[in-house]
């Protein structure tokens, strides 16, 4: 394939380029809204585009199964699900990790039931919040066609051998036709290697994987794949520099807008941020120091880089689309939980906001940065509130 | 394994956890979970080998004289062999 720019739908983008990675197997199960992708990689695998094992399985559980499979005798593999395909396969979503398998798993975002909702939210990825692998979110076309590449690069880069999860909000991301810029396969050769497995499932030198472990080793397996995650921050890093010096479009772990001198900040995850940006414009407009943190990676939770964009804010408006019943945002727990003991902190506000893609005008983010204020300024900035539900 | 499983730090473990060296669960001995202990009479034997195809850890061998006896270094005293003995053989013994 050639550079181009071109007008096209999302999830046929992310497809395009998992060809590009000229990836090996593709093991996938439909679910709206992830749909599009895998119906499209299975076109491109049929027409012999795409030289690839594309395996139909019977339900999501066996599509990562699969996966754990084809990993571990080397081959490039990738997948793709929303919501409750993520429930059901979530078993194995943690042992692939704990198997330090380089899954690429496109997470098309959707509501988890119940009720039974196609929408988009956070509710699906937030349930696999801990299973050890690295997350991403891509907030437009363009970013999820590239970070298809960062995430083949990063998982395999033998210093990382872990999955990778890159995140895009249903519909509102996966189903857009937008103007994306596409990179020449010969650009993707050098920036994703060879797929060279640290050690794989070989009959010359048979290894077991998956097995059993005491009490007596347990804890040191855990501390084992924690550092494996965390020591993921560089090879993180080098991925995002280098695919700006081969496209230009730079990436971070956590991404600010307009954030100089901002007494007030927003904090969004996904295409949430793209609204808030103009939001951020309006209020800039009117001569308010409003500024937008949007935090692109996940996990590795980027500690130091959050810490270091809101030290100078007053109060951080953070929005949740996701709701751990009976506590809050889980992104609002994480953030408070990062700053809590930091000599200088903003004072933390949370709001529930666009659950099963209900929408949140630039409005609406204006609405909430007024009353965000006016709830700290009052001392009232613990808990959380479901924006705009009627009652 | 090259070291007791109890003194491996975490920054020894394979990648994953694999087990790169085959056979090695031999070197767990599941005996220890015993709490009830089959012996076989020698003079009741008649060699016949049922309890050595229905034990399920594979800890019953026959003696150079024949007689199917029980390996207690894997043995977890389930008592299937004594249960299964036409000749009533074989006795478990609680608490050992």
């Amino acid at each position: 394939m050639e550079a181009k720019r071109k007008g096209i739908e999302v999830s046929i983008a992310v497809s395009e380029a998992v060809m590009q990675c000229d990836a090996d197997v593709i093991a996938a199960y439909p679910i709206t809204p992830q749909t599009h992708i895998v119906e499209h990689l299975a076109d491109l695998v049929a027409n012999g585009e795409l030289d690839a094992e594309f395996i139909p399985v019977e339900s999501e559980h066996s599509a990562m199964s699969v996966c754990c499979g084809s990993s571990a005798a080397g081959a490039r593999t990738f997948t793709s699900t929303s919501s409750q395909g993520l429930a059901l396969m979530s078993e194995i979503v943690y042992i692939a990790a704990s198997l330090r398998l380089p899954i690429v798993m496109a997470l098309v975002n959707r509501s988890l039931s119940g009720p039974l909702s196609i929408w988009n939210d956070h509710s699906d990825i937030m349930s696999i919040r801990d299973a050890g692998w690295i997350q991403v979110f891509a907030e437009n076309g363009q970013e999820a066609y590239d970070h298809t590449f960062w995430s083949f690069r990063v998982a395999e880069d033998p210093k990382v051998s872990l999955p990778v999860g890159l995140n895009m909000d249903g519909f509102i991301v996966s189903h857009m036709v937008e103007p994306i810029t596409f990179e020449a396969t010969a650009t993707i050769k050098k920036f994703l290697p060879e797929f060279k497995p640290v050690r794989r499932l070989h009959p010359d030198k048979p290894i077991a994987m998956g097995a059993f472990a005491m009490p007596e080793i347990f804890t040191e397996t855990h501390m084992a794949q924690d550092m494996a995650l965390k020591n993921s921050m560089p090879v993180i890093l080098e991925a995002w520099k280098e695919w700006k010096d081969l496209t230009g479009r730079e990436y971070k772990p956590v991404e600010t807008y307009r954030t100089e001198g901002a007494k007030t900040m927003i904090l969004t995850m996904g295409s949430a941020s793209e609204t808030a940006m103009t939001a951020v414009d309006a209020m800039r407009a009117k001569g308010e120091a409003v500024g937008l943190v949007h935090i692109r990676l996940w996990r590795p939770f980027p500690v130091a880089d959050f810490r270091a964009a809101v030290a100078d804010c007053e109060t951080l408006v953070v929005i949740d689309r996701a709701l751990s019943y009976g506590f809050g945002g889980p992104v609002a727990g994480e953030v408070r939980s990062q700053l809590y003991g930091q000599p200088k902190r903003p004072r933390v506000v949370n709001y529930i906001a666009g659950l099963a893609s209900r929408d949140v005008q630039p409005s609406d983010f204006v609405e909430m940065v007024k009353r965000g204020r006016e709830k700290a300024d009052a001392g009232r900035e613990d808990g959380y509130e479901i924006y705009g539900v009627r009652s | 394994m090259a070291k007791p499983m109890a003194e491996i730090k975490w920054q020894e473990l394979e990648v994953g956890c694999d087990v790169v060296e085959p056979g090695n669960s031999a070197e767990y001995l599941t005996g220890s979970w015993r709490t009830s202990k089959p012996t076989t009479d020698p003079a009741k034997c008649i060699k016949c080998g049922i309890c050595w195809m229905h034990c399920p850890d594979a800890a019953i061998y026959q003696r150079e004289d024949e007689v199917y006896v029980q390996n207690y270094d894997y043995c977890k005293g389930c008592g299937i062999c004594a249960q299964v003995c036409p000749k009533d053989a074989i006795t478990m013994s609680e608490g050992e």
